[in-house]
This record gives structure tokens, C-alpha cells and sequence, in this order.
């Protein structure tokens, strides 16, 4: 995120809670109709993709062209798009994805096992980047224009350019294989957190960095920052308690934004550290052509998208009195 | 208006006593340049400095040091002295830390800021707010610091404190929100209160009742005060003691009554001749274009002509013509989107105004002023009524007419700054209507038109390439007007034009558009909340409240014979820059009530009385 980039962007606009019923069944129709939108694109290019016919048969000896339409049969594959697709909807009214095409398990059983590991990471990831952004992005701020502030927008710029999946790399190299302090791969204890949600982390603190700093330089030009200073409150309470509170609404919009772009990101990631989530499920998925189980992983997705941007929409009410009392 | 209890007998000298507040040879610089130079004042105990000036003087730069707000901004201070005699005993503020200096700040020194829309947390409530304080300095329990914060918002008269202080600020008027301010400052019963320009942003009845709060708690507390503003009137209404700066430096000090009565330096009395009052135009028919005093070196001298400004043509048939007009917004919808409540902006207003006549529209915030302005200008939807331009309704146009219209009716905003596209020269911004309305052809003819319009509003050509931040707000306002007229205009709507300036380029800028209308016959409607400026200007006015005229006539008739309650209200809350009439005035108490209203309620609309020929007054209910 730019500094140039306006944050009045970034404010709501919020009917009030005398309204809130009215405002859930809106978001609730938008999210019906964002679910159909998206299903459908992706139901439809992974179709594009190729047989999943000839992936499950590959290797395999002699296979005729009758074997693999009794396979195609067999997945349901050879009926018309529209009349798959509708199968998948009615489906989905009952929570049933349908079953894998490797092994036959219920896709929302594995859904069920590979979602808390993405969303545990997600949200460590978002911990980490938080905790570390605040602090600079404020120091950032309030030392515009000097020493501390240059050394973290180069950084920050530093962070900014590196790929996610190199920095994975390197940090594997350095701590799992070169040092041996922290487990390369995989879920089995808290320290293999470490190395995913530090690569995520970091990388997401990059941009959040500028963002604080930017939300923060604007609230401090305001009237009521010089008012808790004349009051002879500590730049800790002047800083930390009137202002940040204040910068609170762009910065809640802007990390529910990114949660987004973080399940994307965590696919790569989640694959170079082994992690059992979503990430290595939808990959795999795509690899093997089987289309169910990406379906599912994508539905879950975007209906976690959109869910955040729900909660980030009520929490702008909590944290700003304005909208909750308007 | 009553003379002053205070003023019967005259403001007594400084006391012997040891000054509370003792600058010595104070200079501030930013950045290594000077703002502040060699300043030296005391302020005494129990006792009010104005410290005034227009902008630039560092009259703010001042207070700012003074609680050592400054160093945050980058202030450097090479020399001087600030001696404060605090509870501990004397110091001298500009060698304590910032930590020594957060004991003082809010507990002996406090400050009241300019804007009460901004000076308030959004996030905290008004009980959070005030409670911090006593916390801070005081050592309060959140219980305690509640029931002190209760007391201090009964001190400033607000009604029903226990809910205010569960309330938000946004949920407060501006009036409410300064008082909340006051209570905050006085929350540890500081020696000295340091006071901002704090009625700048507010309705003249508003002001009024919180110079009187500030005056009152002031002798109940015996608290120094030190009162920063650009507002004379304000400073004969307060002050016992007066610094005038200009420039960085003190021009000037005195008592306020000797200040105002015989002002020693040429400056001062350049800055005093400039302060419209009130009431100077008494037993005059018309309008008088008054020549300027200004300052020539190290006298004062005055230019330009006197003359009557008899340029009003009523045989005419009027210019514009509005009638029964009304502006509704919505304002609160339910989920479905439709109405439920609608601000009652404008409701039925009609006025004429002929050739070259000055039509003044005065009122407070929500009187609808600038909406009928933007309304005649075609920048808002009427409601419904009838705008005529010419003797032609505005509905019957067609779009060429409409834009013809544009045309001949021009548009002047308040804020200089904000008005000017900061990416072009001020030539190409004048020569915009010129070539919108394809009014010239050819670049020189333009150019030269626009060089013409330049000189006539007391630039040069060479301004032309220049680019708005360059200028001055004076100067960028001359740009808008002639902007305004390049397009050669029969009406010009000014819409509080000269509110942002300081007085002594207000001064100039009236005489230019009085010289304009003698010139060119322009008519004006001249839109203001300042009652001294508009008895200077206009001539006829129209007051507005709540989106209805209470009061239109001569500006003769409503400036010397109001007829209407609120109009009298009004006039007697103006603060006139002369301490001896200084007024002991009733309270003015409550609020101006909100326009918005629910949908089917609306307003009632009592009829209008011609009280004297062409002086109409509402009938009260």
C-alpha cells in the first residue's frame, strides 16, 4: 500500500444498527450471489483443464476408450456442464461437496480435516503481522522524515519485493537444515509454526507497515492528538490510546481486505512447508484434475472471505461510535 | 444593549503583584527560520491578555510555546525566557523537560482549542474524556472522576450532564462541544487557561454564550486568562490587557480600553480602522464605499475615495426573481432506502433583486443561506417554487439558456484556497469561462482579457503564469473574483467571500466589489453570518433561520428598527470592537434547532407582514 493512496477509500459507510436486520439479509443476497459467480468460473475453467479420466489412468497398461468412458460415467464427468453443476448446487444445500475422484472420500471430511490447520496459520500469520506493524508503522510515524522512519520504509520495500516462496526457502535452509532449530516441515508441535507464519508474516507486514504508518501520520495531524498532549497525557497514551484507536477503521478494512489476499498466498507457502491445509489440498486437487474436491476448497474459500468482510463491517461499529450511534 | 457593570468604572491598572506569566525576549524559529521574535508580556493573575493579530502574526505559534506544544511541530527556541509562577514555585518554562512540562500542562496551564468540531476524541465519550484528566493530575478513581466530571459540565451550563457524559462527540453541537472543552481545560483549576481563538468556528449567538460562561468562571475561579484571536470584537468584549502582534513581533500593548480609545502605533490603527462595527453606518440610506487606512511606512495614511453607493436600481424590473422557493435533502433513510426523515433547508423563500443591488442573506449554521445561493446557481435541485431570471423561469430554459445562464450568474465560494485548482496557473483559471462559454476567440484576445481582469482586481498580468499556492489568501480571493468576472456577469453570488480574510484585506476586498457594482451595475447577493460586514456592504438584507426569512427589508430598517425577535437576538449577540460598550447582555440561552424533520412533519410557515413599506417581518406564533 502506497502512502499516496487516499484512506478515505478505505471508510465504510454503515446504515446503523436500527438497521442491522436489514443490512444482514443485503450481505446475505450478496454473498449468494458471490458464491453462484464463483462456483460456477471455477467449476467451468477446471473443466478446461483436461480428463480426469486419463489422470486416474495414467501409468496404467492397456486402457481402451471404453474403460474410460465407463470411468467417466462412473465420476459423473460425461454429463452436460449445466446438469453437473446443478447436481453440485443442490449438493452444496446439504453440505455435500460430493466425493473425491482418488479414493472416493467425502470431500467435506476432508475439508474438515485440512481447514482448521489454514485458518490456525492464517490467523498466527495475521498475529505476527500485526504485532510487528503497529509498533513501526507508528514509530514510523512519528519519527517522519528521520533516521528510524527511512530504515523501515527501506525495509519495508525489501519485504515488498521478495517472492514468498524464496523467502520460505531461505528460511528453511537457514533455520531447519543449516542451524536444525525449528522442524522444516509439517503440524506436529507449536515450534513448526514458526517458519510459515514468520515467511507469511513478514511479507504482510511489508505493506501493513506503510498502511499504519500513513492511517497514523493523518490522525496525528488532528486537533484532538494536540488536545491529549495538552491535557499532559505520556506520547504512550497520546499515541497508543487516542490516536491508534482512531487509525482503527482503515487499518480493520484494510487487514479484512488482506485476509483474503492471505488464503491465496498461503497455498504456495503452505506447499513449500508441507502444510496439511487447504493450500496442499487445492493443490493437489488441481495436479490430480479432481474437480470436487477443488469445487469444495474453493466454495469454502470465498464463503470465508466473505464472511471476514462481514465481521469486518460489525466491528467497524464497535470500534467506532460514530457508525454504532449514527 | 445595557452599558457594563464591569465598565462602570474604568479596568484598573495592573496589579503590583508578581506577574503569573512572564515572557522575556522570546523568539521561536521553525526549521531556522524566525516566526517569533524578541516577544516579551506578562500576563497577571486573575486578569485577561488578548494577545491579537492577523495570520502570520504568531499569535498561535505563541500559546503553542507557551505550553511547549510547539517542540512536537519542530520548534527551536534561541532565546528567552518564559517565567511561569507554578504551585512549585517560579520556572521558566523553556529549560523544563517535556516530562516536567506534562505535570504543568492540563493541571496549571490548560488550553481551549479553535475547532470544538475536531478537538474532541471521536472514539472516547465526553465523561472518558474529561474523567482522564482528573485521573491524570488529580489521582481520581474512575467513580470520583465521574462525579467531578458531572460537576464541572453543571459549571458550564450544560443541561442534563449525567447523560452527556455517556454521550459521543458527534452526538453534541458545536456550542456543546466548546463548553465540554471549557469544563475539560478548568478540570484541575489551572492558574492560567490559554484560549485558542475558541468562538472562531461558532454561530454568533453561540459565541455569545460561551464568552459569557468564560467570563463568568473566570471571576468565580480568579484564574489568569490568555485570550488569542483576530477578532477585535472579541477583544473588547474580554480583554483587560491587550498585546498586538504583527509579523512575529509585539507591536503594541496596552489596556484594552486605552488600546481602543488612543492606539499609539500605526499599525494598530490601520488594524483597528479595518474592524468593521456595528453600527457605524447608522442614519445612512445607503451603502458607503469608505476609503482605507493603511499603513505607509511608519504612519498611516488613507487612500481611495468616500461615496455614497447609490447604485441600487429599482425602477427596474428585478434581475432575479425567486419565489415560494424550497429546498428539501434527504437525510435518513430506512433499509429500503426511502425517506423517513429530510432536512428543510430552504422553506418558501422569495426575494427579488434588481440591477445593481446588493441583496444580503445573513443567518447562522442551518439557516439555508448557502443552499439558496447554490440553488439560483444551479448547483442544487430546488424542491419546489420558482427561480426567474430576467422575468423567465428558470423550468421554462432550455438547456442553451441554462448554460447561458451560468453565464451571467457567477459564483464566489469562501474558502480561497479550496476553490482554485492547485495544478493550474491562475491565468488559465480565469480564462476558463472566457473559453467555456466561447465567449473570445483567439489567444491574445484572451490573454488580454485576462491580463485586463488582473489589473482590475488589483493584480498584474505577470500573476497570470503564477499557480495558486504562490499567492496569498487575499490575493487568491482577487483571483476568484475576477475568474468571476470574465464571464462578464449581471449577478454575482458571494458566499461568505470575505470570511477567511483578515480584516484589513476584507477592507479592501469590499471596496472592490463596491467598486465593480458602481462600475458595472453587477448585482450581488451577498451571502454571511457577519452582521458588520454585511451593514456595511448591502442594501437590502434578508435574515434567515431555520430555512425561512424572519426578516427582510432596507438594510436601514433591519439594522436600526428590527422588527423580529430573532433578528434583535442576532444584532445583540455581534461583540463590537469597542470596550466601552462593552454589554452586560442577557444570556442568550438553548441551541439552534436542528432543520431535519420527519417526513410529513413539516414545518409551519407563518405569513410575512409588511410592517414599513418594503420591511417585512415573520408574524410570531
Amino acid at each position: 500500500m502506497p502512502d499516496a493512496v487516499s484512506l478515505h477509500f478505505f471508510r465504510p459507510v454503515f446504515p446503523g444498527w436500527h438497521v442491522l436486520a436489514g443490512f444482514l439479509l443485503k450481505r446475505l443476497i450478496q454473498a449468494v450471489f458471490v458464491m453462484v459467480v464463483v462456483t460456477l468460473v471455477v467449476s467451468f475453467a477446471i473443466r478446461l483443464t483436461g480428463d480426469p479420466a486419463l489422470m486416474l489412468t495414467q501409468g496404467a497398461g492397456s486402457i481402451t476408450e471404453q474403460d474410460l468412458e465407463r470411468i467417466r460415467e462412473a465420476l459423473g464427468v460425461n454429463r452436460p456442464f449445466l446438469v453437473q453443476y446443478g447436481g453440485f448446487l443442490t449438493g452444496l444445500l446439504r453440505f455435500d461437496f460430493g466425493n473425491s475422484f482418488l479414493g472416493g472420500t467425502p470431500v467435506s471430511r476432508l475439508i474438515a480435516d485440512a481447514l482448521p490447520a489454514t485458518l490456525l496459520l492464517a490467523l498466527v500469520s495475521m498475529a505476527v503481522s500485526i504485532a510487528l506493524s503497529i509498533p513501526l508503522g507508528i514509530r514510523a510515524a512519528t519519527a517522519r522524515g528521520g533516521v528510524a522512519d527511512q530504515a523501515i520504509r527501506i525495509l519495508s520495500l525489501v519485504g515488498l519485493s521478495v517472492p514468498n516462496f524464496w523467502l520460505a526457502t531461505m528460511l528453511v535452509l537457514l533455520f531447519a537444515i543449516t542451524l536444525g532449530w525449528l522442524p522444516p516441515s509439517g503440524m506436529e508441535s507449536p515450534s513448526n509454526f514458526v517458519l510459515p507464519a514468520v515467511t507469511m508474516g513478514v511479507i504482510l507486514t511489508a505493506t501493513n507497515v506503510r498502511l499504519v504508518r500513513s492511517a497514523m501520520l493523518e490522525t496525528l495531524q488532528s486537533q484532538y492528538v494536540m488536545v491529549a498532549r495538552a491535557k499532559g497525557l505520556s506520547e504512550g497514551k497520546v499515541l497508543y490510546k487516542h490516536a491508534l484507536r482512531n487509525c482503527a477503521i482503515p487499518l480493520i478494512t484494510y487487514f479484512g481486505l488482506q485476509f483474503g489476499g492471505l488464503l491465496g498466498g498461503i497455498v504456495v507457502v503452505e506447499r513449500v512447508f508441507n502444510w496439511p491445509g487447504l493450500g496442499t489440498l487445492a493443490f493437489d486437487a488441481v495436479a490430480a484434475r479432481d474437480y470436487p474436491v477443488l469445487q469444495g476448497v474453493i466454495t469454502v474459500l470465498s464463503l470465508l472471505i466473505v464472511g471476514v468482510n462481514l465481521l469486518v463491517d460489525i466491528a467497524y461499529g464497535l470500534v467506532d461510535p460514530r457508525i454504532r450511534t449514527s | 444593549m445595557q452599558p457594563s457593570t464591569r465598565n462602570a468604572a474604568p479596568t484598573p491598572a495592573p496589579p503590583a503583584t508578581q506577574p503569573l506569566l512572564s515572557v522575556e525576549g522570546l523568539s521561536v524559529e521553525f526549521g531556522g527560520q524566525r516566526v517569533i521574535d524578541d516577544l516579551s508580556f506578562r500576563v497577571h493573575p486573575g486578569r485577561t491578555l488578548a494577545i491579537v493579530g492577523e495570520s502570520g502574526s504568531g499569535k498561535s505559534v505563541t500559546s503553542l510555546s507557551v505550553m511547549r506544544l510547539a517542540d512536537m511541530a519542530g520548534a527551536r527556541f534561541p532565546t528567552g525566557r518564559i517565567l511561569f509562577q507554578g504551585s512549585q514555585g517560579p520556572r521558566d518554562l523553556l529549560t523544563a523537560t517535556q516530562k516536567e512540562m506534562r505535570a504543568i500542562r492540563g493541571k496549571e496551564i490548560a488550553m481551549i482549542f479553535q475547532e470544538p468540531m475536531t478537538s474532541l476524541n471521536p472514539v472516547f465519550t465526553i465523561g472518558d474524556q474529561i474523567g482522564e484528566t482528573l485521573t491524570l493530575h488529580e489521582g481520581m478513581g474512575k467513580a470520583a472522576a465521574a462525579e467531578e466530571a458531572r460537576r464541572l459540565l453543571d459549571m458550564v451550563r450544560l443541561p442534563d450532564a449525567a447523560q452527556i457524559l455517556k454521550r459521543y462527540p458527534h452526538q453534541l453541537s458545536g456550542g456543546m462541544r466548546q463548553r465540554v472543552m471549557i469544563a475539560m481545560a478548568l478540570a484541575c483549576r489551572p492558574r492560567l487557561l490559554i484560549a485558542d481563538e475558541p468562538t472562531t468556528a461558532l454561530d454568533v449567538t453561540i459565541q455569545a454564550q460561551i464568552l459569557t460562561i468564560m467570563r463568568d468562571l473566570q471571576a468565580e475561579l480568579g484564574m489568569a486568562m490568555m485570550f488569542i484571536t483576530h477578532d477585535m470584537g472579541v477583544v473588547a468584549e474580554m480583554a483587560d490587557d491587550v498585546v498586538v502582534m504583527w509579523k512575529g513581533r509585539k507591536v503594541e500593548e496596552g489596556r484594552a480600553a486605552d488600546l481602543f480609545a488612543t492606539p499609539r502605533q500605526p499599525y494598530t490603527r490601520a488594524l483597528l480602522a479595518a474592524v468593521p462595527r456595528l453600527g457605524s453606518m447608522a442614519g445612512q440610506d445607503h451603502p458607503r464605499r469608505l476609503p482605507l487606512t493603511v499603513l505607509d511606512g511608519d504612519h498611516v495614511t488613507t487612500v481611495g475615495e468616500a461615496r455614497v453607493q447609490d447604485t441600487a436600481d429599482y425602477g427596474a424590473a428585478p434581475l432575479l426573481s425567486v419565489r415560494d422557493l424550497s429546498v428539501r435533502f434527504k437525510s435518513r433513510t430506512n433499509w429500503l432506502g426511502c425517506a423517513t426523515h429530510q432536512v428543510h433547508a430552504v422553506t418558501q423563500v422569495s426575494f427579488d433583486i434588481h440591477p445593481g443591488e446588493t441583496l444580503a442573506l445573513v443567518g447562522e449554521s442551518g439557516s439555508g443561506k448557502s443552499t439558496i445561493g447554490r440553488t439560483i446557481q444551479q448547483l442544487q435541485e430546488a424542491t419546489s417554487g420558482r427561480i426567474s431570471f430576467h422575468g423567465r423561469p428558470l423550468s421554462e430554459m432550455g438547456a442553451a439558456d441554462r448554460n447561458r445562464l451560468r453565464r451571467d450568474v457567477q459564483y464566489i465560494f469562501q474558502d480561497p484556497f479550496a476553490s482554485l485548482d492547485p495544478r493550474k496557473t491562475v491565468g488559465f483559471s480565469i480564462a476558463e469561462p472566457i473559453r467555456t462559454h466561447g465567449l473570445l476567440d483567439g489567444e491574445r484576445e484572451i490573454r488580454k482579457r485576462v491580463d485586463g481582469l488582473l489589473e482590475r482586481v488589483g493584480l498584474t498580468p505577470a500573476h497570470a503564469a503564477r499557480y495558486p499556492h504562490e499567492f496569498s489568501g487575499g490575493q487568491r480571493q482577487r483571483v476568484c473574483i475576477a475568474r468571476a468576472l470574465a464571464s462578464d456577469p449581471k449577478l454575482i453570488i458571494a458566499d461568505e467571500a470575505l470570511s477567511a480574510l483578515d480584516v484589513s484585506i476584507q477592507a479592501q476586498v469590499i471596496n472592490l466589489f463596491m467598486d465593480l457594482q458602481a462600475e458595472r451595475g453587477l448585482a450581488y447577493l451577498f451571502i454571511s453570518h457577519d452582521m458588520a460586514v454585511v451593514e456595511k456592504m448591502s442594501h437590502r438584507v434578508a435574515v434567515l433561520f431555520l430555512g425561512q426569512i424572519m426578516e427582510m427589508g432596507s438594510r436601514r430598517q433591519i439594522f436600526e428598527s428590527p422588527a423580529h425577535d430573532y433578528t434583535r437576538r442576532l444584532l445583540s449577540a455581534v461583540p463590537v470592537a469597542d470596550p466601552s460598550r462593552r454589554s452586560r447582555r442577557a444570556l442568550l440561552d438553548g441551541e439552534i434547532p436542528s432543520p431535519i424533520r420527519a417526513v410529513g412533519d413539516d414545518p409551519a410557515v407563518l405569513p410575512l407582514e409588511e410592517v414599513r413599506p418594503g420591511h417585512f417581518v415573520r408574524r410570531s406564533a
